[in-house]
Parts: structure tokens; C-alpha cells; sequence
């Protein structure tokens, strides 16, 4: 909480981190994240728009919104633009280094937000609360916010989990194309641009963006999520399944935590979807 | 042991625990996290048949009449295998220690086998406590957290070369069977901690060893089973594959099951009922029932009674040398034929 505001891997921006209004930094209360937003001129936006910022923040390991799994405990914003956001996880041990992304995510999407004063995000009800909050408050990067206990910045692992999300999304779009009589072995040479439109596919061109992976029109439809290279003749059937897999190992472990967060809560979470 | 339509099923429950986690226990200034803990542990319970619920006050601590008769008399179980998990920063006594479990396995012969554990930072007073409680205990397989602090480390591998010395001393001392928790996070900061890549190498350099991955690495689950299909001697342990999916999430049960008997396949796939978190009764029953619930699932391998007899007990007794009755057997048909 008090460490220096300089910056960790996930880089302070210059002008974010000066105290806020009315308040020297030493008086906020321990465990939140607090920093100046964008300045007096803009009306504030509603509770609304925050919580639209914020389906945009994504559990890294389950690639979906937090609004959605049901972590966005409340979302305020005062008439002077004070934005209060708590988020919720479905155990007290739930992992910290994904718990401190989505603090660190959900600290970006809202303060971004034009005609807000202040932003405070607050993860509660976690052993590790108050690294966290204060981490991602002082903007320190993870491993700073652990200090001597983590040994590593967390991109390597979003990359990670992105590639799952790619290899899962792979599964959403590839599923129904066979479903229709596409035969695996024309989905070698088939393009993202080919691919009749949905969501599914917006995600996977989403998610390849987002690790510099080939999204556009003319981009194989399969692909290594390591090094984008186009998937060989005689692995489409190895490349399908794992897929698959990948697929249904996420999406396990996203209805194993609705089930614990729902057992640890009894309030649906705002912008919760029932799956 | 459980029999439904004429077919008998021997249970080997090989992944279960007898816990003390109430107030008692807790060490004193670290009582959130041992609350913390327990809190977790009974929350995976709700995701069990709400009528299997437990309140918290019984979940922290059960009596050894609890434990034989949930498990024993109503959970048609045949034999247990305890796997502990100490964590002593938080628990005076420990959560779930060797000793405490074989003092109630030696109070029931032939019932409960108890494992034991070691961590490779521990060095030379790790590998005497090891050989001390094999000695004395008489464990045949040993339960591993690679993620769980110790001293300010915060997880080891498998592959470290400490972690080697380990196995050797264990094979030595006629440990077979290492259980290795790669499952739900409990507690790792660092982003190797779940990896199973670790389990490549040992599996591949000790052969004479069996690696049972418990909680098939869930969230991780297809590097499991890429890894597991490389290996001869890695198993895929259920314990809150069955709990944690079989009743609250029915449709990614079938998938899970699915994969895992596509890639890993039915010989080398253990029941464990995670006991207290899941009472075994309607883990057992709900397994013997179970089938793809629609033809979404028709090309994942089927699972027929012989699988189903080789999950809940028989794998597990060849892993422990469990002696199984004849009529339990795959080939107890055949014999009665024979005989007849």
C-alpha cells in the first residue's frame, strides 16, 4: 500500500497516480485502490456504464466476463464521479495471481471511463485482499505486491490461458461447421473470412488478436495457438480434438466456481448470467 | 462393496481424508486461514446432493463413527486409502497427518490403508521423517502438494533434482504409488505450480513408480491427458471429478468422463470420493447409474459395467496389491461357468 508509485510491469501512467481530491494518499482506508480519474468536466457516468466497462474484464483462467461469473459484488458511482466497484470470488483461496489480473483489468476498464473523479476497486472476502488491492493501487505489478513471494510478472501466463482460449474458441466454431457436413478436412483450408458469422467466431478472431495471431479474413481458420502457423494435413484430427478438450476443461472449471460462489453467496452478482 | 442389476462392485476409495479443522486445532494468529480453509473444502460440498449436506460444525470435525460409517457401512466401501494433507502452519496438529490417520486404520485391519508424504525442501530430516513413517505405517504410496509453500519457496517440481532423491529413497523403501495433488488451486502464487509437465519427466525416469494425478489437473485438465497418454504409469485419480461434477454439473461431467476415457482410457482411471468433502454413498450409486445423458456425447468411448467395476476398485487394488474376492473380479462370470 504504501509502496513507491513507480512503475511495475503493468506500467503507472503518468498524471493516474497523484493523490486523489480532499484526501492525502495516506488517509484511504487499507485493502482499496483509489486513484485521480480523468478530471472535472465530463458528467460522471452511470452505474450502467461502469459495469459495461467491466464485461470487458475477464477471468484470464475461465475467459469469460466477471460480470457474467457473478464476481461483481456492487457498482456505484456518486453524483461527483466516485466510482466504487467490489468484486467477489467463489473461495477465500481462490488463485491470487488470476485474483490480482482481474483487480488490475477491472482498475483499467473503469478508470478509463470519461467523467469519473476517482476510482476504487476492492476485492473482498480473499486471504489475500489487502496485497492485492494495495498492489493494484499503487499500480506495483504483481510481483512487487508479493514481494519475495512470487517470482514472476503474470503475461507469460495470460499468454498462456489466452492460447487455451484460442485452442477452446477453435472448438466453438469448428463444432457446428461439422455439425452442418463440413468435412474436417476442408476446414484445412478454410479461412476465418469463410467462416459464416456468430460470436463464437468474433471471439476467436478477438482472442488471436490479442496474442499478434493472424485474425483477419484471409487467415487460416486452424491454427498453432503457439507460432500461428498453419495446422498440417494429417493433424487436423489430433488439432480438433484438443480443441475439444480444451473447450470442456474450461468450461468444467467455470461451473465448478459458479457453484462454489453461489454456495459462498446467496446475492446474484450484478450483470450475472445463469449458465 | 455395492451390487446393482446382479453385477458386484468392489470399492477401493482411494482418495479420502479424516480431518480435524474445528477452533481447537487452529494455531493461534493464523486463524483465518485455517477457517479460511475449511470454508473452502465445505463449500466444494455444496456442489453434492443437497440432502448429503453437513453443517459447518460437523464438516470441521467428525468422529471415527462418522468416518466408518459414512464411508464403510452406508458408502459401500471395501478399502480406503487416507492421502494426508498436514499443513501445520494453520493447524496445531496438523489437518489430516499420517499419524492420526493410522491410528484409526490400525483400530480397522485390512479397512483403511494409510499414505503417508514427504517435500523434497525438507532435505536429509525429510527423507528420515519418510523413512521413519514408512517404517512405522507401512505406506505404500505417498500424497504430493508441488504447490504448497514451505520456507519461502512456493512449490517445487517433480523434475527438481531434490525431488528425485526423493523418489529414489521412496522406491527403495517399497513405495509404489505416488499421488500427486494438481487440481483446483489451493494456495500457489507462481504460475508452474499447476503444471504437470513435472510428471512427464518423473513418470518416464521411474518406472517403477505409478503417478496418480488426483483431480486429473482440472483446470488444466488436457495437458493431463496429453501427458497421461504419453506414459504408461500415469493415472487420472476422479476425486472431485465425480464430486465436484457428477450431480451439480451433469453435462461437463459426461464431457470430462468423456475425455478422460477417450485419452487417458478405463484402466487407468480411480475413483476417490474425496470423503468428508463428498460422503462415497452417492458418488458409488450415481456412478454405477451413470450414462451419456444425451447422443450429443456418441463419439466419446462408451463406459460398460467391466469399466465401471475397474474404476471404483479394481485398478486401485492392482496399484495396492488389495486382494479382491473372486466374485467381485472381471472374470468371476466366467469362473462360475468353469465351475459349473
Amino acid at each position: 500500500m504504501t509502496a513507491p508509485l513507480t512503475a511495475g510491469s503493468r506500467g503507472a501512467r503518468p498524471g493516474e497516480l497523484d493523490a486523489p481530491p480532499g484526501g492525502a494518499p495516506g488517509s484511504l482506508p487499507p485493502g482499496t485502490a483509489r486513484a485521480a480519474g480523468n478530471g472535472p468536466g465530463a458528467r460522471p457516468p452511470g452505474a450502467s456504464r461502469v459495469l459495461a466497462a467491466l464485461d470487458a474484464v475477464r477471468d484470464p483462467e475461465l475467459d469469460e466476463p466477471i460480470t457474467a461469473l457473478g464476481f461483481v459484488a456492487s457498482c456505484t458511482v456518486s453524483a461527483d464521479g466516485d466510482a466504487h466497484v467490489r468484486l467477489r470470488l467463489p473461495t477465500y483461496f481462490c488463485a491470487p495471481n488470476f485474483a490480482f489480473l482481474m483487480v488490475a483489468d477491472a482498475y483499467d476498464a473503469v478508470s478509463g471511463l470519461p467523467g469519473l473523479r476517482t476510482t476504487e476497486i476492492v476485492l473482498e472476502d480473499h486471504f489475500a485482499s489487502d496485497a492485492i488491492n494495495g498492489g493494484v493501487a499503487a499500480r506495483a505489478g504483481f510481483a512487487r505486491s508479493f514481494d519475495g513471494e512470487a517470482v514472476g510478472e503474470l503475461d507469460q501466463l495470460r499468454a498462456d490461458f489466452l492460447r487455451k482460449a484460442v485452442m477452446a474458441g477453435t472448438d466453438q466454431v469448428c463444432r457446428p461447421l461439422l455439425a452442418d457436413g463440413t468435412e474436417p478436412s476442408a476446414l484445412l483450408t478454410m479461412t476465418l473470412g469463410e467462416v459464416p458469422g456468430s460470436r463464437a467466431l468474433d471471439r476467436l478472431r478477438q482472442r488471436r488478436a490479442e496474442l499478434g495471431l493472424p485474425a483477419g479474413d484471409d487467415a487460416p481458420l486452424l491454427i498453432d495457438p503457439a507460432t500461428g502457423a498453419p495446422v498440417r494435413d494429417d493433424a487436423v484430427p489430433l488439432h480438433l480434438r484438443k480443441a475439444r478438450i480444451t473447450r470442456v476443461g474450461i468450461e468444467a472449471n467455470a461451473g465448478i466456481c459458479r457453484g462454489m460462489l453461489r454456495h459462498r453467496y446467496d446475492t446474484a452478482g450484478q450483470g450475472e448470467e445463469d449458465q | 462393496m455395492y451390487e446393482k442389476d446382479g453385477e458386484k462392485y468392489f470399492v477401493v476409495d482411494s482418495h479420502m481424508h479424516f480431518w480435524n479443522a474445528a477452533p481447537d486445532n487452529w494455531v493461534p494468529g493464523h486463524e483465518q486461514y485455517a477457517e479460511g480453509w475449511i470454508n473452502c473444502f465445505h463449500a466444494y460440498m455444496g456442489l453434492g446432493p443437497a440432502e448429503t449436506h453437513w453443517s459447518i460444525e460437523h464438516f470441521q470435525k467428525y468422529s471415527e463413527d462418522d468416518l466408518m460409517k459414512d464411508v464403510f457401512e452406508d458408502g459401500h466401501v471395501d478399502v480406503a486409502i487416507f492421502q494426508p494433507t498436514y499443513l501445520k502452519e494453520w493447524y496445531k496438529e496438523g489437518f489430516n497427518t499420517t499419524a492420526r490417520n493410522a491410528a484409526l486404520a490400525a483400530k480397522h485391519p485390512g479397512k483403511l490403508i494409510a499414505n503417508t508424504r514427504f517435500d523434497p525442501r525438507d532435505g536429509d530430516v525429510g527423507l528420515e521423517q519418510l523413512r521413519a513413517d514408512v517404517e512405522r505405517y507401512g505406506s505404500k504410496g505417498v500424497k504430493l502438494y508441488t504447490a504448497e509453500w514451505n520456507n519461502g519457496s512456493r512449490g517445487y517440481k517433480l523434475s527438481d533434482p531434490a525431488a528425485y532423491r526423493f523418489l529414489e529413497a521412496a522406491q527403495d523403501l517399497g513405495i509404489k504409488n505416488i499421488h500427486v495433488h494438481k487440481g483446483p488451486t489451493i494456495w500457489p502464487l507462481d504460475k508452474d505450480a499447476f503444471d504437470v509437465s513435472d510428471i512427464d519427466h518423473a513418470a518416464t525416469d521411474f518406472q517403477g513408480l505409478n503417478f496418480i494425478v488426483e483431480h486429473v489437473g482440472l483446470p488444466r485438465i488436457e495437458d493431463f491427458c496429453f501427458m497421461a497418454t504419453q506414459e504408461p504409469n500415469v493415472y487420472a485419480g476422479l476425486s472431485v471429478v465425480i464430486g465436484g461434477l457428477m450431480h451439480a454439473r451433469p453435462k461437463f461431467f459426461a464431457k470430462v468422463m468423456g475425455e478422460l476415457l477417450f485419452w487417458v482410457g478405463e484402466d487407468k482411471m480411480t475413483f476417490g470420493s474425496d470423503y468428508a468433502i463428498w460422503e462415497p454413498k452417492w458418488q458409488v450409486e450415481g456412478f454405477v447409474d451413470w450414462d451419456y445423458p444425451s447422443d450429443e456425447f456418441s463419439d466419446y468411448p462408451r463406459l460398460g459395467v467391466a469399466g465401471k467395476k475397474k474404476i471404483l476398485g479394481l485398478n486401485a487394488a492392482k496399484l495396492y496389491d488389495i486382494e479382491v474376492p473372486a466374485e467381485y473380479r472381471l472374470d468371476a462370470g466366467a469362473q462360475l461357468v468353469a465351475g459349473a
